[in-house]
């Protein structure tokens, strides 16, 4: 027997069919017949944000540390434009989300009606596709086709608009749930061409000084566990993306570190000296490439990637496959141990390769002298090795955009996927805490810690008091330099120094007190030979029900290094202040 | 080396869907000479011609972002196969004099094109053919002072036995 649902219940009903856990949302007008559904009934919880730009950050942190497409619920105007900037962050980065917008009443639309914005024109740049519903017994179509189009092939964020006269609670339709979602116009590819993949597998095996570049796409593809065991089989050094990172084990031997823009110097020289540059799941972003024109000029390029669009769309490729990266990966294994059994090749192969990174290794670009002499600011490189030291490297650690972010992703050492939760391409400040409320939801008994920057936390802090009605234990350590640090950088670099609206230390406020007034743990540290202890303090068992905030005055002076220079190949880099060390 | 490229595309026929094509251009910054959209015999389909000039790989980035669009169902460009070009130009020029009026007569011939209206001071005239065609006719017209010019934009079709369908 079909029941006959309201719009609003029929689109809960449908969530929960979905296996949806969590709405993640903010209420208003259009939404209330929405919300009303929520109240009667008990599948879904919703938690109740600040912001709704926190709401897509958190529903965004939920998704990335998971897999599972996160679910926001907004209403309509202001509710609906606050989202945007968390829906842009999703989709720059490729992440599931379905974002549920109120919208006024079919016969008002058009009209310029209190709290109308055409969401959908709004947001069509930053979506993977969206819908408006006309009638409410599309409902469950359209939220099958929503979940199954926001977390099939390159994944990304979905908006429903919901005009409140379709979720009118006097009328009802028959909630019929499709069984499959079928569109003729849309069929991710899958399974890569066998012959490419055979020429792939032929090219890694041949190349004398190849470099595996995984990106994002290896996270979001779980292929994390193939993509190492390709990496181990041949002996491949590989480098992670600032997306990628955690995709391959950092304490590994093999590990390069990052590449691109902050990464590595062995990173980037290895992928500059490289014959076979073999990317999985990377776009090839400016931050990585540099001046595309000098990228990698002896190598020829392997690109595996589920969209088509992202190959050879700033490079040249000489192998692509579009394919679904664990199941390419997958294929490649076998096509590889199959060219090895064929013709064993030596252990030997790569040795000097190996030799010439070992000596890229020891100019050791990521020492800065860290040892924590009395009197001796904080350095902020320190605050996140002491982090690292403190969780033994087991915290999910999310970011906000700036400095402490470039000296989390080099310096926290992630030996997991989906452990390091930050907006790579969209780089949204105030993505931080509520991300990482969103990964701590989801992982309710697992360390979750947010490293921020002063301004950045200033995007977003009213979560704290979220944090407070859901208890998320969420461990932030704030590496307060005084100023909006990376754009300070970037005018000590190329403006000669002024610092043209980057600073406000004269109007911080105490970030500890702040963390008591929302009714958490406030700790402030200034002094190196503090630090380690205040991070342990942090994390003492007392504290495991508490959120702690830990204010860390680190010197406003630090740049983040190495730092490529614009304009050049990934080879040139600035290696510390004053062009020290210079290549 | 930018050539050009008359892009077939086969969208659903749902609202938003030619908005998130042409938002697609603007939005990666990619040019649209022409654009003309129509519904086909498949009532569930819409048939869309853009003109777009591009080197090869900005060509094959259209196309490639073009299928990552949802309601985009096919997309192939006709300058690559043997295909006939048309568009449709209404131009309307200035005919008073005896002389004048003979002379565009004339050129209408050549171009086998139509007057489509008369009025003692005017002539309109349609003009079909693929886009050369048409910029030929306008510079033909040579003294005739010309008072407006209106095209379709271009549509296309495959030679052949070849058709763009579901
Ligand atoms: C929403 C937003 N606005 C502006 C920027 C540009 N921006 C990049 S880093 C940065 C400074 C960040 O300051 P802070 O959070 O204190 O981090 P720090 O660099 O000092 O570690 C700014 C303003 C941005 N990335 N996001
Ligand atoms: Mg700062």
């Amino acid at each position: 027997m079909t029941e006959h649902l309201s719009g609003g219940d029929m689109l809960i009903r449908a969530l929960q069919d979905e296996g949806v856990e969590y709405i993640f949302g903010y209420p208003g007008g259009t939404a209330l017949h929405i919300y009303d559904a929520i109240f009667r009934q008990q599948h879904i919880d919703h938690i109740l944000v600040r912001h709704e730009q926190a709401a897509t950050h958190m529903a965004d942190g939920y998704a990335r540390s998971t897999g599972k497409p996160g679910v926001v619920l907004v209403t309509s105007g202001p509710g609906a434009t606050n989202a945007v900037t968390g829906i842009a962050t999703a989709y720059m980065d490729s992440i599931p989300m379905v974002v549920i917008s109120g919208q006024v009443p079919l016969a008002m639309i058009g009209s310029d009606a209190f709290q109308e914005t055409d969401m959908v024109g709004v947001s069509r740049p930053i979506v993977k596709h969206s819908f408006m519903v006309r009638d409410c017994k599309d409902i469950p179509e359209i939220v099958a086709k929503a979940f199954h189009i926001a977390t099939t092939g390159r994944p990304g964020p979905v908006v429903i608009d919901v005009p409140k006269d379709t979720t009118d609670p006097a009328i009802t339709a028959p909630y019929i749930r499709p069984e499959s979602v079928k569109m003729r116009s849309y069929n991710p590819a899958v399974r890569g061409n066998g012959r490419q993949i055979r020429k792939a597998a032929r090219a890694l095996v041949a190349a004398r000084r190849p470099v595996i570049y995984s990106g994002g796409g290896v996270i979001q593809g779980e292929a994390s566990a193939e993509l190492t065991s390709l990496a181990r089989q041949l002996n491949v050094p590989v480098t992670n993306t600032l997306m990628g990172l955690g995709a391959y084990p950092a304490e590994d031997r093999q590990f390069l570190g990052m590449l691109g823009m902050h990464g590595t110097y062995e990173a980037n020289m290895a992928m500059h000296e490289a014959d076979l540059v073999f990317a999985v799941g990377a776009r090839f972003d400016d931050r990585v490439t540099n001046d595309p024109a000098q990228f990698c000029p002896e190598a020829s390029v392997v690109h595996i990637d589920i969209d088509p669009a992202s190959i050879a769309k700033i490079v040249p490729v000489d192998v692509p496959i579009v394919g679904d990266v664990k199941s390419v990966l997958t294929d490649l294994l076998a096509e590889v141990a199959l060219l090895l059994e064929k013709e064993p090749r030596s252990a030997d192969v790569l040795n000097s390769w190996w030799s010439r990174i070992d000596v890229w290794r020891e100019k050791n670009g990521l020492n800065h002298d860290l040892k924590p002499e009395p009197g001796k600011r904080i350095l902020p490189q320190l605050a996140i090795q002491t982090l690292y030291k403190v969780t033994e490297g087991k915290a999910y650690v999310s970011s906000d955009v700036g400095q402490h972010q470039m000296f989390a992703a080099q310096y926290y050492k992630f030996a997991e996927p989906r452990r390091w939760i930050n907006s790579g391409g969209l780089g949204t400040m105030g993505f931080g805490l509520p991300s990482a409320m969103g990964v701590q939801i989801a992982h309710p008994n697992e360390t979750v810690a947010c490293v921020t920057g002063e301004g950045s936390f200033m995007m977003n802090m009213q979560e704290l008091s979220t944090c407070l009605q859901y208890k998320f234990p969420i461990k932030i350590m704030a590496l307060n330099n005084q100023a909006l640090g990376m754009v300070k950088q970037w005018q000590d670099m190329q403006y000669g120094g002024r610092h043209a609206s980057s600073t406000y230390s004269d109007s911080l406020p105490d970030f500890k007190t702040i963390a008591e007034a929302f009714g958490h743990v406030g700790l402030r540290v200034d002094r190196v030979e503090d630090l380690e202890p205040a991070v342990r303090e942090m994390f003492d068992p007392k504290n495991k029900d508490r959120l702690v905030l830990l204010d860390v005055w680190v010197d406003p002076e630090e740049h983040v290094y190495p730092m490529s220079i614009k304009g050049g190949s990934m080879a040139d880099m600035v290696l510390a202040k004053a062009g020290e060390g210079k290549e | 080396m930018t050539r050009r490229a008359i892009l077939s595309v086969l969208i659903e026929n749902e609202p938003g869907a030619l908005s998130r094509v042409v938002g697609l251009f603007s939005q990666r910054g990619y040019n649209i000479e022409t654009l003309s959209v129509a519904p086909t015999d498949d009532e569930t389909l819409s048939r869309l011609t853009m003109i777009s000039e591009g080197d090869d790989a900005t060509i094959e980035q259209i196309i490639k972002q073009l299928y990552k669009i949802v309601e985009v169902v096919k997309v192939q460009d006709l300058a690559e196969i043997d295909s006939i070009e048309r568009e449709i130009m209404l131009i309307k020029v200035r005919a008073t004099t005896g002389d004048l009026r003979a002379e565009i007569k004339r050129t209408v011939d050549i171009f086998r094109a139509q007057v489509v209206d008369v009025t003692p001071e005017t002539y309109t005239v349609q003009v079909v053919g693929p886009e050369d065609k048409l910029r030929a006719f306008i510079a033909s017209m040579g003294d005739a002072k010309i008072l407006e010019v209106v095209r379709s934009g271009a549509t296309g079709i495959a030679r052949g036995t070849r058709v763009l369908s579901v």
